[in-house]
């Protein structure tokens, strides 16, 4: 049998939420949601973990911050140390209030860009890249379920439609793949 | 879930439904030009050409051509500087700090007012590089390892400061605005019918899906890069405060600058987004986004951060005069400045800052659209007043009496300045015309809780 994927459209956010908890409920393995925006909620209900790029934010910023402290120390301390209206120059500490405007705004930056470039990546959305969305209406009023045939062995697909009737669907459309 | 009350009033007007909010935002890509776009284009890119002249004639010639002097060495450049600077604040104010406190009518405003920080910023960036006079050495503002043995920047300096300051604030604006356009792009070239746009604005839209992943993703990046902008427009403006504040010119020596240049850039960049968005909210019909409600929201920020200017103003009078110091008889909040030679730019700052803007403390005049307008054009013309003020009053009577001059611009001074006048308003108007100006996918997020025709509806409720 030829895998089948199935797309329920629903109208709302909140329809698609109680249809996709039906489904769960029931055992049916929801594969993703298409949305215009993002539908607050559905990630445990379909089962998606939390993103961690918080942390690669957080890890880029300790980047950055060290970067800068090692660029101020040897530029302006190891390598040529100029008396600049008498700040004191012997010691990084004794310099470092000077420098804490750079540190800040070159962690900011480092944090920035890092955590951008890498919700890029992840997202694999780059500039040339072709939408993948299966319906052009999810960018516009439509929420749409993805399920698939290879996800859902212990059920079949008509089960799986009848289970899409019962909700408040807007149409439902199959493709094979 | 957000749970709005129902005496709020609503943020989007009439009854709207997902698909007419997509249709409102992308029908003025789709549709042909009006004329009055092409007219208004025309004119700024004549002004912006003349400018583009007069910055080439004065790298040509040198800062010479200015009308600069041995006392007042700083004067129309900075002055601009810090007034683009101020302008660019508003957007990721607007952004960022408004999302950290989940300020809801944000999102019928950010997306412009984060283009018009670009721009703005992108016109301050240029005074430094010009005013270099050898703008082909600008790369030595940067820690670059060079030829010339260890010769490093000093980052003692408050004007490197700026640097890492103002192309870290550039860089992280256009990102954090891209990061918001993708999925609003998406839309765009899932809508727009001739193959061209299909191809241009599927290019700018990276391929995005909208999946649950990257919609989890998104929010998660909104809302660091939010938390990250946040200190790093406090930040920006503090540190070209402390261009001056760190230096031991009467006047420009004072602690309250960081604050109260904040509160300044916050003033002024208000009042431009409004100047830009009410005439926006006319040409593209956009009257059940941006409403009365919006207008007054914005109008309570330029009074709150107009009176926190106001109070700075009369601290830097107060203390200049209670010091007793005779150099400070002569800084711009100084009975000298009120009464000399400067009285009128002394009293331009007055009168637009403190007392025009005073009419926002009644309700009737901060509903009203055209007041709003009104009253920000005069805001901009007060703060650009507030920096020349700062910068060309305490200088002209600086420490020595022999020194004392006045300032006059020569032709390339307001040539330069009407120049970035031209350029930012042709970019803004290209914007316009190709871009959603409207963040409207996230608009769609409220539909439902701050629409008019949804206000005190049950909503459809899942079990939780």
């Amino acid at each position: 049998m030829a895998n089948k994927v199935i797309y329920a459209v629903y109208e709302d956010p909140e329809l698609l939420k109680s249809a996709a908890r039906k489904l769960v409920t029931a055992g049916v393995k929801v594969r993703d949601v298409f949305s215009p925006f993002p539908v607050h909620g559905i990630d445990p209900i379909i089962g998606l973990k939390r993103t961690r790029l918080g942390i690669v934010s957080f890890m880029f910023g300790c980047l950055g911050l060290s970067l800068a402290i090692l660029g101020t120390y040897y530029m302006m301390i190891y390598d040529w140390p100029m008396n600049i209206g008498g700040k004191p120059n012997r010691y990084y500490y004794q310099n470092v209030t000077s420098f804490i405007p750079v540190l800040f705004e070159f962690t900011v930056l480092l944090a920035a860009h890092g955590m951008a470039i890498t919700y890029l990546i992840r997202n694999k959305t780059l500039p040339g890249m072709p939408g993948r969305n299966p319906d052009p209406r999810s960018t516009d009023d439509k929420f749409i379920i993805e399920l698939r045939t290879e996800d859902n062995h212990m059920h079949a697909p008509e089960a799986i439609t009848g289970m899409l009737r019962e909700t408040t669907v807007f149409e439902i459309n199959e493709r094979q793949c | 879930m957000h749970q709005e009350a129902a005496i709020r009033p609503p943020l989007i007007l009439g009854h709207r439904t997902f698909g007419d909010i997509t249709q409102d935002v992308v029908a003025p890509i789709q549709d042909k030009a009006s004329r009055t776009w092409y007219v208004l284009t025309a004119i700024a890119a004549i002004i912006a050409a003349y400018g583009i002249g007069c910055i080439l004639y004065l790298i040509s010639h040198g800062i010479g051509s200015w009308g600069l002097n041995k006392t007042i060495n700083w004067a129309w450049d900075i002055t601009n500087f810090v007034w683009w600077v101020g302008i660019g604040h508003a957007g990721t104010l607007i952004s960022a700090v408004l999302l950290l406190f989940r300020q809801k009518w944000r999102m019928a405003v950010n997306r412009s007012a984060e283009a018009m920080t670009i721009f703005a910023v992108m016109m301050a960036a240029m005074f430094p590089m010009i005013h270099m006079g050898r703008i082909w050495l600008a790369y030595f503002v940067f820690p670059l390892p060079n030829q010339f043995g260890s010769l490093w920047v000093n980052f003692n300096s408050p004007l490197l400061w700026d640097v890492f300051a103002i192309s870290t604030y550039f860089s992280v604006s256009v990102v954090y605005w891209y990061i918001g356009l993708i999925p609003d792009f998406a839309s765009i070239r899932d809508r727009v019918t001739k193959q061209w746009r299909k191809k241009f604005y599927g290019i700018l839209s990276f391929g995005w899906t909208g999946n649950a992943k990257a919609w989890q993703r998104f929010e998660e990046v909104s809302l660091v890069l939010a938390g990250l902008a946040t200190p790093l427009v406090f930040s920006v403006h503090s540190v070209v405060s402390t261009d001056f504040a760190t230096s031991l010119v009467p006047g420009w020596h004072s602690t309250i600058y960081p604050p109260y240049f904040v509160a300044g850039a916050i003033f002024s960049g208000f009042a431009m987004v409004q100047t830009l968005l009410l005439v926006m909210r006319k040409a593209m019909h956009l009257e059940a986004y941006v409403t009365r409600k919006h207008v007054e929201y914005m109008n309570i920020v330029i009074m709150v951060t107009g009176g926190i200017v106001a109070v700075a103003y009369a601290t830097e009078f107060f203390m200049g005069w209670y010091s007793g110091v005779e150099y400070e008889y002569y800084t711009y909040m100084s009975v000298g400045a009120a009464t000399g030679q400067y009285w009128w730019a002394f009293w331009a700052l007055i009168i637009c800052n403190i007392a025009i803007p005073a009419l926002l403390w009644f309700r009737p005049i901060r509903t009203s659209f055209f007041w709003a307008w009104a009253i920000s054009i005069v805001v901009n013309v007060g703060m650009w007043f507030e920096r020349f003020d700062i910068i060309v009053l305490c200088l002209h009577h600086e420490y020595l009496p022999s020194g004392w001059t006045m300032f006059y611009p020569s032709w390339v001074d307001v040539g330069v300045f009407l120049g970035t006048i031209g350029i930012f308003f042709t970019l803004y108007l290209l914007f316009a015309r190709f871009f959603p100006v409207l963040a409207f996918n996230e608009l769609k997020t409220i539909l439902k809780t701050s629409g008019e025709s949804y206000k005190g509806e049950v909503l459809p409720k899942s079990q939780h």
